[in-house]
C-alpha cells in the first residue's frame, strides 16, 4: 500500500460499511486503536539542524530507520529529540521522501555521500523518483567507472601466477604492461606503415623506358617491392598466429572486426601467390591488390581515437542513414525536374536522369565542378534552388553526428550501455519485487500472523507484541482486506500458491465420499487437511487449534470425528499425512473446527482430506512458508 | 475559485426570470436556443483535457473549520488531521472520479477496484458536479464513522441504489455485488464462480425482500438490517477509526 494515501485508509475502512449488509458472514474484530495518543511533532536534531513533522508521517515506511523503533536509539533524554550526526542537507532529500513518498537525488550532492546516507537511513536508491533517477545512475556509473579505473591500473602490475598464453594476450591488448609489448606494438606499427607506403609509393610513376612512357616504380623494381610486401605480410601474418594463439576465446576472437581485418590484409597476398600470371585471372587479381589498402585499419590497435570514430559512425547509424536518405530522395528529385528542365536546350549535357544525378549531387555538395551546367532559363532557376537546398539538408543531420561523436569520445560508453541495461533489469525486478511484496502483504501476513499467534500462547502481552511487529497501519488495513473476504465468502491467496492449487485440482479428482453439501447451511463432512512430514507436534496441536478458534471468528463446522476415519483409506498421493496424528486429533476433540483460513503450521490442524463432489476445484493448496511439499486443504464452506 | 462561481451563477438566472413574467419566456427561449446552438456549434468544448484543466486550475478551499465542525460530528483535531490526509492526496482541493480511483484501488491490490470505487464516488457526491470536495468528503465520513445505525443504514441504501429512485433492483444489486468480488480479484480461494455474485443477490433479496416484489425498498432494507444482528454488529465495526 502507498504510504501517500495512508492518511485515506479511514475513509476506505468507512466506506467498508457498504459492504456490511451484504455479507452473510459475521466481520473479524477491529484492531483496536490501544495506544491511541494524538499524532504528535517528533524533532529530529540532524547536526544542530531540527527538523520538526508529524510521527504518523515517519510510520509510513516501517521498514528505514526513522519508520521504526531504530530511532529509539537516537533518542536523547535531555533535549527530548532525536540526534543524528549526519549530514543536514542530505536529511532535507530524506525527510521530503516521508513527506511525499518521492525521493530526489539533489544534483549538488556527492554520488558516494548520498548513498551513504541512504544506506544509514534504510533507504534503497531503487526508490529514487523518475524524474532524479536517470542522473543518479549516470553518476553512479561515472564514479564506478573510475574506481574501476583506478583498480585496473594498480592491477596491471603482473600476477605471479599466469600462463604463458595469458601473459602474451595481456601483452597485446595493453602494451604498457612490459617492455615486449611496447617493443611489438611499435614494431608492427612499423611494418604497417612500411606496407602502407609500399602499396602508395608503388603506383607513383618513376623512370622512363626507352619507348617514351612513363612507368609506375612497382614494375620497375618488382623484386624490391615483391620482397618488401613479402615481409611485411610475414610479420602480420606471425602477429595474427600468435594472437590467436593467446586469444582466450578463438572463436570470438575470429569473429572480431579486428582479426577480420588482418585477415583481409593479408589474404590477397596469399591469393596472389597461388594464382599464376594467367592474363584472364590477372583483372581479378588487381582488383584484389585493392584490399592491400585495408592494413591501414590495423592502425586502429594503435589509435584509440579511431576506434572511437568506428563507434560513433556505428552509433550514429540512423542519423546517416537519414542523412543518406534525404539526401537519395533530394538528388532524384531535383535530377528529375533539371532533365525536363533542360530537355529543350541543344547540345545539353543533361542526357537522362541518371546522367543528371552526377550534376545534382555536386551542386548540392556545393562542389560546383561545372562540367555540367544548365543553359536554360529554368534549369538554372532549379539550380539554385538545387544548390540551396543542398545546403539545408547537409546541414541538419551533421551537427547530430558531431555531437554524438564529442558524448562518445568523452564517456566511452560501450561497454557502459551494456552495463546500463543489466542494472534497468536489477532495478525494474527489484521494484517489481516490493510492489508484489506489498500486494501479497496480506496473504503473507495472515499466514504470518497466524503462524506467530498459533506459537504463542494467547495472552496479552504476546497479542501487544504481536501488534508491534506489525504497524497499526498495516492491522488495519489487513482488517479492512479480511471484511472483504468476509463479504465475498473468498479468501486470498498468493499468486503462487493460487497457480499451485489450480493446477493441482486440475491433476487430481477425487471420488465424491462426503454427502453433498451447501454453502449456505456449511455443514460438510470435509475438513482441512494440511500436513508436511517434518513437523509433527500432535500435543501442541489441541492447543493451537482452540487457538485458532477464539483469534479467527471463523464459522465453526462441526464434524463427525467418526466419519473421518474411514476417509483415511481414500488418502490421494498428495497427502503425506501420517495416521496416528489424525486420529490423536480426532479423539482429543470429538468435534473438529475447520478453519477456513489458511493454517500454515503443518500440526495445527491435522485433518483428513477428502473433497466433495459438487464443487470441483476442490482442493486447493493452502499457501504454505514451504512450497515444496504437498499440501492439500479445503475450505467448508 | 471558479467552480463555485459557476454554480451561484446558474443558480442566480431562474430567479431572475420568475420575477418577470412577460419577458421571462421569450428571454429564457433566447437564452436555452442560444445557449444550444453555442453548444451545437463549438461541439468540443467539454473535452476531457479541458475538464482536467478547469479541474486542475480550481482551488477549492472549503468551508471554515467551525461550520464544518457545526455541521458533522467531528472534533476540530479530528478534522484536522482529515483535512491534511486529504490535501495531501488532492492538493486542488477536490477529487474527480479517476483520483478517486487511483487512491481506493491503492487499497486493494490484487483486484479491480474501479467499479465500486465508482459506486462510492457517487455515493459520496451528493450535489452530483463530478467531483468531492473536502465537505462531501467529511459529511460522508460523519455519517459513516459518527453516525446513527438508521443513518448509516440510509447511506448504505443510497450506496446501493444506483439509480436513485428509491429502490434496490436486482440488476443494481447484481453490479454492487459484482463490483465487490471484483476487488478480490483473481487469485481467491476457493476459485470465484461466475454463478457466485448472482446467488450472493439471490440470498440478498431472500432476506431483504419482505414482499417479494422484485425490489427492495428503503423500509424493507432498515427493518431487515436491524432485525439482523451479524450487520447490526458490523455496523459498529469502524466506531473508533478516527
Amino acid at each position: 500500500m502507498a504510504a501517500g494515501v495512508a492518511a485515506w485508509l479511514p475513509f476506505a475502512r468507512a466506506a467498508a460499511i457498504g459492504w456490511m449488509p451484504v455479507a452473510n458472514l459475521p466481520m473479524p474484530v477491529a484492531p483496536s486503536n490501544k495506544n491511541k495518543h494524538q499524532d504528535e511533532l517528533i524533532i529530529l536534531n540532524v547536526s544542530g539542524r531540527r527538523f520538526q513533522t508529524w510521527r504518523n508521517t515517519l510510520d509510513r515506511y516501517p521498514d528505514t530507520l526513522l519508520g521504526s523503533s531504530e530511532k529509539e536509539f537516537f533518542f536523547n533524554e535531555e533535549t527530548r529529540e532525536y540526534f543524528f550526526d549526519r549530514d543536514p542537507d542530505v536529511f532535507r532529500s530524506i525527510l521530503n521522501f516521508y513527506r511525499t513518498g518521492k525521493l530526489h537525488y539533489p544534483r549538488y550532492e556527492c554520488i558516494s555521500a548520498y548513498d551513504e546516507e541512504l544506506a544509514f537511513f534504510g533507504i534503497i536508491p531503487e526508490i529514487i523518483s523518475d524524474c532524479c533517477y536517470e542522473e543518479y545512475k549516470d553518476r553512479k556509473r561515472e564514479n564506478v567507472e573510475r574506481l574501476m579505473d583506478d583498480l585496473e591500473d594498480n592491477k596491471d602490475s603482473k600476477l605471479p601466477n599466469m600462463t604463458f598464453r595469458e601473459t602474451m594476450w595481456r601483452a597485446f591488448e595493453n602494451p604498457h604492461t612490459s617492455t615486449m609489448a611496447l617493443v611489438f606494438y611499435y614494431v608492427t606499427g612499423f611494418f604497417i606503415a612500411i606496407s602502407v607506403i609500399t602499396n602508395v609509393v608503388e603506383t607513383v610513376p618513376c623512370g622512363y623506358m626507352p619507348n617514351q612512357r612513363d612507368i609506375p616504380c612497382g614494375e620497375r623494381y618488382t623484386e624490391a617491392f615483391f620482397c618488401m610486401d613479402t615481409a611485411c605480410v610475414m610479420i602480420f601474418t606471425v602477429e595474427y598466429l600468435m594472437r590467436l594463439f593467446a586469444a582466450p576465446s578463438r572463436y570470438r576472437f575470429m569473429r572480431s572486426v579486428m582479426s577480420i581485418i588482418d585477415v583481409v590484409a593479408i589474404l590477397p597476398y596469399y591469393i596472389g601467390l597461388v594464382m599464376t600470371n594467367n592474363e584472364d585471372v590477372s583483372g581479378a587479381f588487381v582488383t584484389l591488390r585493392v584490399f592491400r589498402v585495408f592494413r591501414i585499419f590495423k592502425f586502429s590497435r594503435h589509435s584509440q581515437g579511431l576506434r572511437i570514430l568506428g563507434y560513433t559512425l556505428k552509433s550514429c547509424a540512423s542519423e546517416l542513414g537519414f542523412l543518406l536518405f534525404s539526401l537519395t530522395m533530394a538528388i532524384i528529385i531535383f535530377a528529375t525536374v533539371m532533365f525536363y528542365a533542360e530537355k529543350g536546350s541543344s547540345s545539353s549535357k543533361f542526357t537522362s536522369i541518371p546522367a543528371s544525378f552526377w550534376y545534382t549531387i555536386v551542386t548540392m555538395t556545393t562542389l560546383g565542378y561545372g562540367d555540367m551546367v544548365p543553359k536554360t532559363i529554368a534549369g538554372k532557376i532549379f539550380g539554385s534552388i538545387c544548390s540551396l537546398s543542398g545546403v539545408l539538408v547537409i546541414a541538419l543531420p551533421v551537427p547530430v553526428i558531431v555531437s554524438n561523436f564529442s558524448r562518445i569520445y568523452h564517456q566511452n560508453q560501450r561497454a557502459d550501455k551494456r552495463r546500463a541495461q543489466k542494472v534497468q533489469k536489477a532495478r525494474l525486478s527489484r521494484m517489481r519485487i516490493t510492489k508484489s511484496g506489498s500486494s501479497s502483504a496480506f496473504p503473507h501476513s495472515k499466514r504470518n500472523g497466524l503462524n506467530q499467534s498459533l506459537e504463542l500462547t494467547g495472552s496479552l502481552e504476546e497479542d501487544q507484541q504481536l501488534k508491534k511487529t506489525t504497524s497499526l497501519l498495516e492491522s488495519q488495513h489487513h482488517h479492512l482486506l479480511h471484511c472483504l473476504e468476509k463479504t465475498t465468502n473468498h479468501e486470498f491467496v498468493d499468486e503462487r500458491l493460487y497457480e499451485q492449487g489450480y493446477l493441482q485440482t486440475a491433476l487430481q479428482n477425487f471420488p465424491s465420499q462426503s454427502p453433498s453439501l451447501s454453502s449456505e447451511e456449511g455443514i460438510t463432512g470435509t475438513c482441512c487437511s494440511q500436513r508436511t512430514k517434518k513437523s509433527m507436534q500432535p500435543l501442541s496441536a489441541t492447543h493451537t487449534h482452540s487457538h485458532t478458534h477464539n483469534l479467527q471468528e471463523l464459522s465453526a463446522l462441526h464434524i463427525q470425528c467418526g466419519e473421518q476415519q474411514p476417509l483415511n483409506t481414500s488418502r490421494s498421493s498428495l497427502n503425506l499425512m501420517s495416521d496416528e496424528s489424525g486420529s490423536l486429533n480426532c479423539k482429543s476433540s470429538g468435534l473438529v473446527t475447520t478453519a477456513i483460513i489458511s493454517i500454515p503450521t503443518p500440526p495445527s490442524n491435522n485433518y483428513r482430506a477428502s473433497p466433495d463432489a459438487p464443487t470441483p476445484p476442490n482442493p486447493d493448496a493452502p499457501p504454505l512458508p514451504n512450497p515444496g511439499t504437498d499440501v492439500v486443504k479445503i475450505s467448508a464452506l | 475559485m471558479s467552480a463555485p462561481v459557476k454554480r451561484t451563477q446558474w443558480d442566480e438566472d431562474p430567479t431572475l426570470f420568475r420575477k418577470d413574467h412577460g419577458l421571462s419566456k421569450k428571454v429564457l427561449l433566447n437564452c436555452c436556443l442560444v445557449r444550444w446552438i453555442i453548444s451545437w456549434a463549438s461541439p468540443n468544448k467539454k473535452d476531457s483535457v479541458e475538464d482536467e484543466l478547469e479541474l486542475s486550475a480550481v482551488r477549492h478551499r472549503p468551508e471554515a473549520l467551525e461550520l464544518l465542525e457545526a455541521q458533522t460530528r467531528f472534533s476540530r483535531k479530528e478534522l484536522q488531521i482529515l483535512y491534511r490526509g486529504f490535501k495531501n492526496e488532492c492538493p486542488s482541493g477536490v477529487v474527480n472520479e479517476d483520483t478517486f480511483k487511483e487512491i481506493y484501488a491503492q487499497f486493494f491490490p490484487q483486484g479491480d477496484a474501479s467499479t465500486y470505487a465508482h459506486f462510492l464516488f457517487n455515493a459520496f457526491d451528493t450535489d452530483h458536479n463530478g467531483s468531492v470536495s473536502f465537505e462531501d468528503f467529511v459529511m460522508g465520513l460523519s455519517i459513516l464513522l459518527r453516525g446513527t445505525v438508521q443513518e448509516k443504514l440510509n447511506w448504505a441504501f443510497n450506496l446501493y441504489d444506483i439509480n436513485k429512485d428509491g429502490y434496490i433492483t436486482k440488476e443494481e444489486m447484481l453490479d454492487i455485488i459484482k463490483s465487490i468480488y471484483d476487488m478480490m480479484g483473481k487469485c481467491t480461494y476457493p476459485i470465484l464462480k461466475e454463478e457466485t455474485p448472482r446467488q450472493h443477490v439471490e440470498i440478498f433479496f431472500q432476506k431483504m425482500d419482505k414482499n417479494r416484489d422484485g425490489v427492495v425498498t428503503i423500509d424493507e432494507f432498515i427493518d431487515c438490517c436491524q432485525n439482523d444482528e451479524n450487520i447490526m454488529r458490523s455496523m459498529q465495526l469502524f466506531e473508533n477509526v478516527i
